[in-house]
């Protein structure tokens, strides 16, 4: 294995570095509050609905609740597994076979059971 | 070439994940394990869905009998809560600020271990009601799918306690960064599949 090459920034790109940390650092934190927001709308209207509130029907409520859930898992991915930064093509690729399988295969058995 | 070299700030590499031919190995292994580990819960929650509230004549459980909302609150709080303490650890790894990693992938660890308490005591009163593993196809698969994701956390804790007593005196370099980013990919991921668990198993479970 080659050598690891010993860089030392200079002050300048040390700050900069620094910078995008803590702005990498401010985004995750404004997408976990985004989470936080999301599970508890989630939970609320499955009570309202459980509480037969007027407009939380179950076909209202089951779309929204799935459609909450990929936003989040999109937040998770791409803020907190870093795939928004730079390199992650084959990471992408991966998970994104996993995803359309998973997609598929959860779809064909519903589909079986529901026919 | 050594890998316990010493490094300052000033010095640590931009991306000490992938510093080196071996941590650029384990990321693009990590993600193609995280891709075989999606259609692994996939096939789960495809049994799930397909044997919900399923079982021999007289069987009297249904999701919306079962299941109660406030302790899933609680679980789900937990678990996403240690999401953000461990990209806290990640971003003191990218610091070079080993002492504060530690410290917050500790916390990581504590959240998890809380967790996976609630789910064992969730599960011990399910068994005491009398909804057993074989009960019916229903709870076999609930609990297939359930305790699956449930040993990944108590997996994902041996990992994290492994990490951090073991290195504790080395302090952080790029030999064990890219353990501890991959610790940090592995438990989002858990939390990436509870988000699924909690909406698809109870929440539409209490709907019915």
């Amino acid at each position: 294995m080659a050598d690891i090459q010993v860089y030392k920034k200079s002050p300048a790109e040390f700050e900069l570095g620094q910078r995008r940390a803590k702005s990498a650092m401010r985004n995750q934190i404004m997408m976990f509050s985004l989470m936080i927001f999301l599970t508890l709308i989630s939970f609320t209207m499955v009570t309202a609905y459980q509480a037969d509130v007027a407009g939380f029907s179950k076909f209202f409520v089951i779309p929204a609740l799935l459609l909450f859930a990929v936003v989040q898992i999109a937040l998770q991915l791409y803020y907190f597994m870093h795939m928004n930064e730079k390199g992650h093509g084959i990471p992408q690729m991966f998970l994104y076979t996993g995803l359309m399988l998973g997609l598929l295969i959860p779809l064909t058995f519903v589909t079986i059971v529901w026919w | 070439m050594d890998l316990n070299k010493k490094f300052t700030p000033e010095t640590w590499p931009e991306n000490p994940e992938k510093a080196t031919l071996e941590a650029k190995n384990k990321f693009v292994g990590f993600w193609l394990f995280l891709g075989g580990e999606t259609v692994l819960f996939a096939t789960l929650f495809a049994t799930y869905l397909a044997l919900k509230n399923k079982g021999p004549s007289g069987f009297e459980f249904t999701t919306q009998g079962l299941f109660e909302l406030p302790l899933v609150l609680v679980m789900t709080m937990l678990l996403l809560t240690s999401s953000l303490t461990s990209v806290y650890a990640m971003y003191h790894l990218k610091n070079y600020d080993f002492k504060k990693m530690q410290l917050w992938l500790a916390i990581t660890a504590l959240l998890g271990l809380g967790f996976l308490m609630l789910e064992v005591y969730e599960f011990v009163h399910y068994v005491s009601l009398g909804f057993t593993y074989d009960n019916s196809a229903f709870s076999s698969s609930f609990y297939t799918l359930v305790g699956t994701h449930g040993f990944h956390v108590a997996i994902g804790l041996v990992w994290i306690t492994l990490l951090i007593f073991r290195n504790a005196k080395r302090g952080l370099n790029l030999y064990n960064a890219p353990k501890y980013y991959t610790f940090s990919l592995y438990w989002h991921f858990i939390d990436v599949v509870w988000v699924f668990i909690f909406t698809v198993v109870y929440l539409m479970g209490v709907i019915g």
